[in-house]
Order: C-alpha cells, then structure tokens, then sequence
C-alpha cells in the first residue's frame, strides 16, 4: 500500500480502483444552488468497517445516498468493486435512516425481511418455504426472531432498526451501507447491531457506516472518512481520527476539552 | 325487484351492467390500494376530472368528421389523453415549481375540469345530433348499455389486475420505502408512473358506469375499508378488491331495480356502507372494539392496581377500583380483603416481581416488550421458565389484614 499525501497535505492510501467495494471521485451533490458535499473522494478498504463522520449537515447521509443513486449528483463517479453502480446493485446493501418509514404501513417484521428477498424472487416468483426460513434466520441473526408476525408499528426505534438490518442480510450482498443504525436506539440493539456488523466483517464482508457517536469510533470501527461537505480526512483510525483531524472537522463545533478528552481516549 | 338484480334476471342491459361494474369495482379496489398505500389517492381526483376535456373534445372531433359522437372507445381514448396531460402538468409543478402537491392537484383538478365543463356547454348549444349523453361521464349512466360497452369494460379491468399482478412486488416496495427501493436498483418514478397509469386505466374505463366525479371514492373506499381488517399488505390488497367488486355489483343491482338512480353515486354510497360497518365493528381496528378495548382495560388496570395496593397494606380511595374488587368478592363491604382477595392480591405482588426479573433480563426481550402492567405471565413464559425466576425471588408473601 502506498502512502500518498495529497495536494492538501492530507494522508491518503492508494488501493487500485479495480477492487476497491466503493470508490468515490469527485462527487458533488447540492440542494438547489447550495453543495451539500463538494468535490469528495474517497476509497473503501475491502473487508473493513470504515465510518463516515463529520457535524450535523455535513453531507454525510446526502453522499450516501448519493453514492447509490438515490439522490442525483451534480457531478462525480461512482464505481463498485470496480464496475459502474447499476451493475453491481446486487451486491449492494442499504440500510436507510429509520425516519423515512411510515410505521403504520400495513406489514409485519417478517415481510419486510422478505422485500430483501424480493430481487431473488424476481416479479412473479413464487414465495417458498426456504425464503422465509431464509428471512427467519436474518431475523435471529438481530435477535428479533419472537417478533416476526408483529406488525412493525407496534416496535421500539430499536427494534426497527434491527428489521431494517435483517433486511439487509437476507439480500446477501458484500457491500453494506448503513446510514446512521445507531441513532437514537436502546443499548441492547446496539450491542446486537455491532456484532452483526463484527460478523460481518469476519465473513470478508465490506462495511460502511454514517456514524453520529464519535465516542464509538475507535471501538468499533476500523477506518475513518472525515467529511464536512468537503473531505477532511482519510485513512486509519489511528492515523485519521487524531485530534487536528476533528478540529479541522467539527471546526469550532467541538469545545476543546471535547477534543482533548477524545485525543487522550485515542491516545 | 331487488333480488331479481342480484341474481342477474332483470334484463340484458342490468345484467351486463353488473357484471361489468364488479369488474370494474376490483379492479379499481385493488388499484387503489396502491394509491392508498403510497399516500397519493388525491393524485386520482385529478386525473378524473382532468379526463372532462378530452371526452368533450374527442365528441367534437367525432361529430364534426360525421361519425358517431357517442362513440365509447373514441370518447374513452379522448379521455386518456387530456388525462395524461393533466398528470404530466401535475408532475411538471410539483417538480418545477415551489408548489407543494396538494396544491398542484387542486390546481389541476380544477383548471381542466372547468374547461371540460365549458366544452360540455358549448356543445349543448352545438345542436350536434345525440349529444345529450357525454353528461353522463360526470355520474355515470347505464342505460342503453351495449355489450361493446361491457367488453370495453371487461378487458379494461382484466388487463389493469393483470399488469399489478406482474409488478405488485415492486409497487409494494416503492410504496413502504422509497429510498430503499431505489438502492436496490428500481426505477422509482417509472414504477411510480406505472402506478398513475394504471389508475388511469381505471379511471377512463369507469368512466360510463361510475362517472369522473367520484371514481375515486371506488378507487379509496374499498382500500381504506380493507385496512381495518389485516395488518398485511398483500390482504389489503385482496379485501379492497372483495370490497369494491361487493359493493359495485350491489349498488348496480340496485340502481338497475330503481332506474332512476344513478349507477355511481349508488356504488359509492355502497361501498360507503361497507367502509362505515368496518370502521364500527372490525375486530381490531374498529371503533366499537377500541371502545370495548377501552373500557375492558380501564377495569383491569383498576383491579390489578387494587389488589397490589391490598398486598402492599395501602389504602384504596377510588370508587371504581372499591367497587370492581368487592363485585369480584375479592374485599368485604367494608374495605377489609377476604381470603380470595389475598390470595390474588400475593399473586398480583409476586407477578410483579417476576416481571421485573423478565425485564431486566436481556433474554428475554422478546416477552418484555409485551409488559403492559396487565398480562398474565403464564401467557409469555412457560411454566419452567417461570419456576426459574422464582429461584431468584424467592418464595410468595403473606398479604397482611
């Protein structure tokens, strides 16, 4: 691995494009005339758990999104492992912000682990046996298997979340984009989600998060990506979550004893 | 009369009028479930009424070329399209411009509607031979219904249950998580256009039996009806068919043993019926059940609440919790708690403990989450599961006095 320090004296390691599960060149997203995320490079390490981190409406969510085509850039390249989005979507997947779901939607747990299935199943294909013993399983995995007949509404935002995760399994993809999946949820289902996150990437599988905590980042994550609508930092933890790095980052936004406590955690 | 309709021995033209209209109420419940469920049933208002320009135009054009004004299939394409510009000017604002969608649809809606009913006007004062008859696209109207006219209708609605057959899945998908279902790669506005073309469909082919102005109280009433009965899309989708094909082969019933009543609005009252009995009586989304449920659970809360106050030696001031304890022979006349009373009473105080166990437990989630200071906890756990945190509670208290 190459260690090149870019124009802005900022670390970046060089993987080839061809193998990288997501790389990200120059990717700008606005919101009418205002950038949401400005000219963003990035690279993900195969078989890592990378954060995504950066302060409120840094463009965090926005270049997620943007990255899987569900808002348009204005410009920039997305490739996965090596070839163009569209051909790679089945070994994408996505776990979005719980708030976008209306929870009085007429479905249980269960089927919505099955809409994960539902490329497999294709438009017409009949709903065996094996889908839902293959849904159940994912359901287990997030230690939400008592609760599959429920209907969704009548879950905690933690529980919700953890469907939303096991939808995700049952797709079986390499790459897994969560936006936020910590956010606002209790204890228990964030120690359930951190494992299969864990497991996950023990499996060889690639990781990407928006993370909000960044007092979890060393424990759980492996690289980080600095953004706040432009890139900041890239890299390590180790070498890219230091205390320059979020002051540069959160700006003034972070009160320095914040800082320091952070920096003496990292050590 | 009424039952000669039912059973279909009223006539050539009843009979083919209800066969068609149960179609048509199928396939407009099924289609509309889908609206129901992606929040844009009023997106249907505005494509019916936008549908009055375009009958009243293709009249004109027919007419003035010296063919038959009346003509089903020329009135019905001419629908199609201004129907479909109304739409695209809808989808136009709403994305181009600040205007929010309701707006938009009111907008459209009444903007192509008071140019149809102008055209409508013109053409009344047109003296062009057999016009009377295009006002009976606002309502509905039956008579002299001609088995083209049925097969129209027919296929119409055969082909609309066969197109949502095909891509339920995805509309599903569309409709529960959009930004999902765009990260797996499906063409969320195209399928969204599917969808409004597919209500389209309906619209224009219930045009003659049900009328613009209230399709979409055959395309709303029968989803929104289905949606107190189950909490799985795919039933919804079923039991808003059941109910629109129900309620519009009875309404064409009764409007054909009655021929001075409409045919739509008598559809619509119909499946308005159908919609008032589930909002009353469904088991557990209806009115009458959340007020049973109410009333069932206030008495249980005061009982458990009287009985933990009686084993944890506390006063109790409210009548209705003194009452449903001394109906249940659980407290003398005078407030003191008899044998039975105390037994419940320690039962009720070591429950609680057990729960609080359960609770704790990460384990045991999945019966925790069913707490509501009520249950009984011999319905989550079973009986060794229970014996097991006994072990940790120890054994039951006395109830004093």
């Amino acid at each position: 691995m190459l260690d090149l320090a870019s124009s802005n004296g900022q670390v970046q390691q060089d993987h080839g494009l061809d193998d990288s599960p997501l790389a990200i060149r120059g990717l700008t997203v606005s919101y009418g005339q205002k950038p949401a995320v400005f000219s963003v490079d990035m690279t993900v390490e195969p078989g890592k758990m990378t954060a995504i981190i950066g302060p409120n409406g840094a463009g965090k969510s926005t270049m997620l999104k943007a990255a899987l085509g569900i808002v348009p850039p204005v410009s920039g390249q997305i490739q996965v492992f090596g070839k163009p989005l569209d051909a790679q979507r089945v070994r994408i997947a996505y776990v979005p912000q719980r708030a976008s779901v209306d929870w009085d939607f007429p479905t249980r747990v269960i089927d919505v682990v099955l809409m994960g299935l539902y490329r497999e199943l294709g438009l017409l294909g009949r709903l065996r046996g094996h889908h839902k013993a293959a849904a159940m399983d994912c359901l287990d995995r997030v230690g939400m298997g008592d609760f599959a007949t429920r209907q969704i509404g009548q879950l905690s935002g933690g529980q919700q979340q953890r469907v939303f995760l096991a939808r995700a399994l049952a797709q079986g993809a390499d790459l897994y984009l969560l936006d936020e999946p910590f956010a606002g949820v209790d204890a228990a289902t964030e120690k359930a989600i951190i494992s299969v996150l864990k497991a996950l990437r023990e499996a060889g599988k690639t990781v990407v998060v928006v993370h909000h905590d960044l007092a979890t980042v060393t424990d759980y994550f492996d690289n980080v990506f600095l953004i706040n609508t432009n890139k900041v930092a890239e890299g390590t933890v180790a070498e890219a979550f230091t205390a320059e790095t979020l002051q540069a980052a959160y700006g003034g936004r972070l009160a320095t004893a914040q800082v320091d406590q952070l920096a003496l955690a990292l050590g | 009369m009424l039952i000669d309709a039912l059973l279909l021995q009223l006539g050539y033209n009843a009979t083919l009028v209800a066969i068609g209209a149960t179609l048509l109420g199928v396939s407009a419940g099924v289609t509309g479930t889908f609206l129901f469920l992606r929040k844009r049933a009023l997106v249907s208002d505005a494509i019916s009424h936008a549908t009055l320009p375009g009958v009243c135009l293709a009249f004109i054009l027919m007419a003035s070329f010296g063919g038959d004004g009346r003509n089903l299939v020329g009135l019905l394409l001419g629908s199609a399209v201004s129907a479909s510009a109304g739409l695209w000017c809808l989808n136009w604002l709403t994305r181009n411009t600040r205007l929010a969608e309701d707006a938009a649809i009111g907008s459209v809606l009444s903007v192509f509607f008071g140019f149809g009913i102008v055209l409508l006007t013109v053409i009344q004062t047109l003296g062009v031979g057999r016009q009377a008859g295009l006002e009976g696209f606002l309502l509905g109207s039956t008579a002299g219904m001609l088995w083209a006219d049925a097969m129209v209708i027919a296929v119409g609605g055969a082909v609309t249950l066969l197109l949502i057959l095909l891509i339920r899945r995805p509309m599903t998908l569309v409709a529960f998580d959009p930004e999902y279902a765009a990260a797996r790669g499906l063409p969320v506005s195209k399928i969204d256009m599917a969808m409004m073309g597919l209500v389209m469909a309906v619209t224009v082919v219930g045009l003659k039996i049900v009328g613009l102005i209230l399709i979409v109280a055959l395309l709303i009433i029968p989803a929104v009806t289905a949606r107190f009965w189950t909490e799985r899309s795919d039933y919804v989708v079923l039991l808003a068919g059941l109910a629109g094909g129900l309620s519009a082969y009875i309404g064409a019933a009764m409007s054909a043993s009655a021929p001075n009543l409409p045919t739509g609005p008598i559809i619509v009252l119909m499946s308005f019926a159908l919609f008032l009995f589930s909002l009353l009586f469904a088991p557990n989304r209806g009115v009458l059940a959340a007020v049973l449920r109410h009333f069932r659970f206030q008495r249980r809360v005061h009982l458990r609440q009287g009985l933990l106050a009686l084993a944890q030696g506390q006063p109790i001031y409210e009548k209705l919790t003194l009452r449903l304890l001394r109906n249940g022979g659980l407290v003398r006349a005078d407030g003191v708690a008899t044998d039975k009373g105390k037994a419940r009473a320690a039962k009720a105080l070591r429950d609680e403990r057990r729960w609080a166990v359960v609770r704790a437990d990460q384990a045991h989630e999945a019966a925790a989450a069913l707490y509501d200071g009520l249950r009984q906890i011999e319905s989550v756990l079973t009986q060794d599961q229970i014996t097991e945190i006994d072990r940790h509670i120890g054994g039951p208290k006395e109830v004093l006095a």
